[in-house]
């Protein structure tokens, strides 16, 4: 049994601004029948004032979707859409008083579904989700997805993307995928690299390089079934062996040199990485 | 508000009869069966009283029933014992539809250089048995098929598959957990290995269960430690879970006759009237050859949470093969096996009934069902139109 707060009960037993607007200026769908979940969000705007004037929703879902599309109307009813914009899919779930942490996606699909009315208003359109950025096959998520939702709600492990966009939840093919999008994410941000040392000495270096291909190189190559290994090290040179998929890569002298860059800017500025023979 | 509880492939309450049996071994009588006083000793001849009675309900000899501590372990125990038992088998076979106690166990054994077959199930949830015959090779250690399944109550023919396999020499384990106490189960024909029950599916105690072994079957010890159950399953006894397991079974044989065709006429009476009063709805399963006491329906268009949680306002306990209700994302994986569409898997609804289940109950689910499903599908964007197509 889900733990609701009674808001969400009370909101999912008697959802507000339910139905269709026939003569709606803005429709928002997003969801499938078959991922579980779906919702169309009817905007009816106020040509004047540029002002929500009614919003409509009509959902398929569990009692916490249905609750946070109610939210959703409820929380864009009156603002302009630059304000409507300002309501992210935290703010969706604080009307609530909160949700399951395995229930955040619902929030995010309010989230997603308001984006998807106001960019059919304004004439743009949706993006196609192709192929080649599809991360989660079971319930079509795509990377910006992820990289979105994360950013905004500050998401550092694999089982909060799943809480909070359901990839990675089913055959979990995929979460290998979804680490590597977040060390890449939370790796962009700065402040947390360790301030480079200065005059280190042969053995701390050998060290630190050891650290640093071991935690930060080998996890990404895993990833992709590939691996390196430190063969010796050298003064500032250091011998590397290429493993896995990464033998004979076509792109293994942009991964040696990736290696490189990052050993150059931890350690210091004169090694070099080599492949060896 | 008292509840109307029809989720008894979930658990079942104790009967009165049970718990008044146990009460004395939960107080005065704590003793322990494997002292030498007669205080604790005594309760021994408790415990084989009420392994006759188990093995009677079973038609079984009692020295074949192994008291464990719930249907899970009596699965995990069953499936290990196989293949400690002939550890140069390395291939086990089940089906895509078991209860994650034997489900997940394969799994395990699989990642651990196992070779796991999987039966499939066809749209009626039937087993695919040329598929099963035709995986039986040299190298099988156990066969593991459930007796009735937890979720659409299709019974397989755990009979025929017992025969075949008892010709071609290999273990055969069934999940009875659903089937005892509902169905007529007589191991002294029926050509299984072992079987596993549950104690609180037949109104017993949660926390206590049993693995029926044949005279003759090798066992490897699952538990391991003290004596208790001829070292076949050690750990002080739960006497007084077993006492009232032994009652349960002895009140199952007798009510088994009476309950068979008193729930069959509630069940059928619950499901011809929701398919009547609700449109784009289906049953999923084998109508022909199904538990008397099961019904899974799919209601289209609409999600099991919302509906379980709209029941619940009317103190109504069922339960949905949903994604949002499995615990995981992904919804039931009987009914996926099944090739049921997502669009029903998500709306699936089962109805599990008991002997405690009375007419006056069916029929207030029947009253206040297809207004919550009307509500439900005036809040869904899907089935407006009659010919739509939900987007692949």
């Amino acid at each position: 049994m889900w733990e609701y707060t009674d808001k969400v009960k009370e909101t999912f037993l008697k959802p507000k601004n339910v139905g269709e607007i026939p003569d709606a200026d803005a429709v928002g769908e997003v969801g499938s029948i078959i991922c579980g979940d779906a919702l169309k969000l009817f905007l009816k705007i106020d040509k004047e004032t540029g002002k929500i004037a009614d919003a409509k929703f009509q959902t398929f879902g569990c009692a916490s979707a249905i609750a946070s599309s109610s939210a959703l109307t409820e929380l864009v009813k009156g603002k302009t859409l630059d304000e409507a914009l300002e309501i992210s899919n935290q703010d969706i779930a604080d009307f609530l008083g909160g949700l399951p942490d395995q229930k955040m996606h619902c929030s995010v699909m309010g989230r997603e579904a308001l984006e998807a009315a106001i960019a059919n208003y304004k004439g743009e359109k949706i993006p196609e989700k192709e192929e080649g950025n599809l991360v989660c096959k079971c319930f079509n998520v795509t990377e910006e997805k992820i990289r979105k939702v994360a950013v905004e709600n500050h998401l550092t492990s694999v089982d909060e993307i799943t809480n909070f966009t359901k990839a990675g939840g089913g055959c979990g093919e995929c979460i290998p995928n979804i680490e590597s999008i977040l060390r890449d994410i939370w790796s962009l941000k700065p402040p947390e690299k360790p301030p480079k040392p200065r005059k280190l000495t042969n053995l701390h270096k050998i060290a630190l390089i050891q650290e640093i291909i071991e935690n930060e190189i080998r996890p990404g190559l895993q990833a992709d079934n590939g691996d390196v290994e430190i063969i010796d090290i050298e003064g500032n040179k250091v011998m590397v062996a290429l493993r896995g998929m990464c033998t004979g890569c076509l792109m293994a002298d942009v991964t040696v040199r990736g290696i490189q860059d990052k050993l150059r800017e931890l350690v210091s500025d004169d090694v070099v990485v080599e492949v060896y023979q | 508000m008292s509840a109307i509880y029809l989720d008894n492939n979930a658990t079942t309450r104790i009967a009165p009869e049970v718990l008044e049996e146990m009460l004395p071994y939960l107080t005065e009588l704590y003793g322990n069966p494997s002292s030498m006083h007669t205080f604790g000793g005594q309760l021994y001849r408790k415990i084989e009283e009420a392994r006759e009675r188990v093995a009677s309900l079973l038609n079984a000899e009692p020295e074949e029933i192994i008291f464990t501590s719930c249907g899970t372990e009596s699965d995990n125990a069953a499936i290990l014992s196989a293949v400690e038992s002939y550890p140069r088998k390395k291939h086990v076979i089940t089906t895509r539809v078991e209860h994650p106690a034997v489900l997940n166990f394969c799994k395990h054994l699989s990642r651990k250089g196992y070779r796991v077959t999987f039966i499939p199930v066809n749209h009626l949830g039937q087993l695919d048995m040329d598929f099963l015959f035709k995986s039986v090779d040299d190298e099988t250690a156990l066969v593991s098929v459930m007796y009735a399944n937890n979720e659409t109550g299709v019974i397989f023919p755990v009979a025929e598959i017992g025969e075949r396999l008892k010709e071609r020499g290999v273990l055969f384990h069934t999940d009875a957990v659903q089937a005892a106490g509902k169905l007529h189960v007589d191991l002294k024909s029926l050509p299984v290995d072992m079987l596993s029950l549950s104690g609180h599916k037949l109104h017993a105690q949660k926390g206590i269960g049993v693995l029926y072994v044949r005279k003759g079957t090798r066992f490897s010890p699952f538990i391991i430690g003290g004596h208790q159950e001829r070292g076949r399953r050690a750990g002080t006894e739960n006497v007084a879970s077993i006492v009232g397991l032994g009652k349960a079974c002895e009140l199952a044989g007798k009510f088994l006759h009476m309950e068979a065709t008193y729930l069959k006429v509630l069940c059928d009476r619950l499901e011809t009237a929701l398919l009547n009063r609700c449109p784009d709805a289906r049953i999923n399963g084998d109508i022909e050859n199904r538990l008397p006491n099961t019904t899974n329906i799919s209601f289209e268009y609409v999600e099991g949470e919302a509906i379980l949680l709209r029941l619940n306002e009317f103190g109504i306990c069922a339960s949905s093969g949903s994604a949002c209700t499995s615990g995981s994302l992904e919804p039931s994986h009987v009914l996926r096996a099944m090739g049921i569409p997502y669009t029903a898997v998500h709306g699936s609804i089962r109805f599990s009934l008991s002997r405690y289940t009375t007419e006056q109950e069916i029929d207030r689910v029947i009253e206040v069902m297809p207004g919550i499903i009307r509500e439900l599908r005036e809040l869904s964007p899907f089935g407006r139109e009659k010919f739509f197509c939900p987007p692949e």
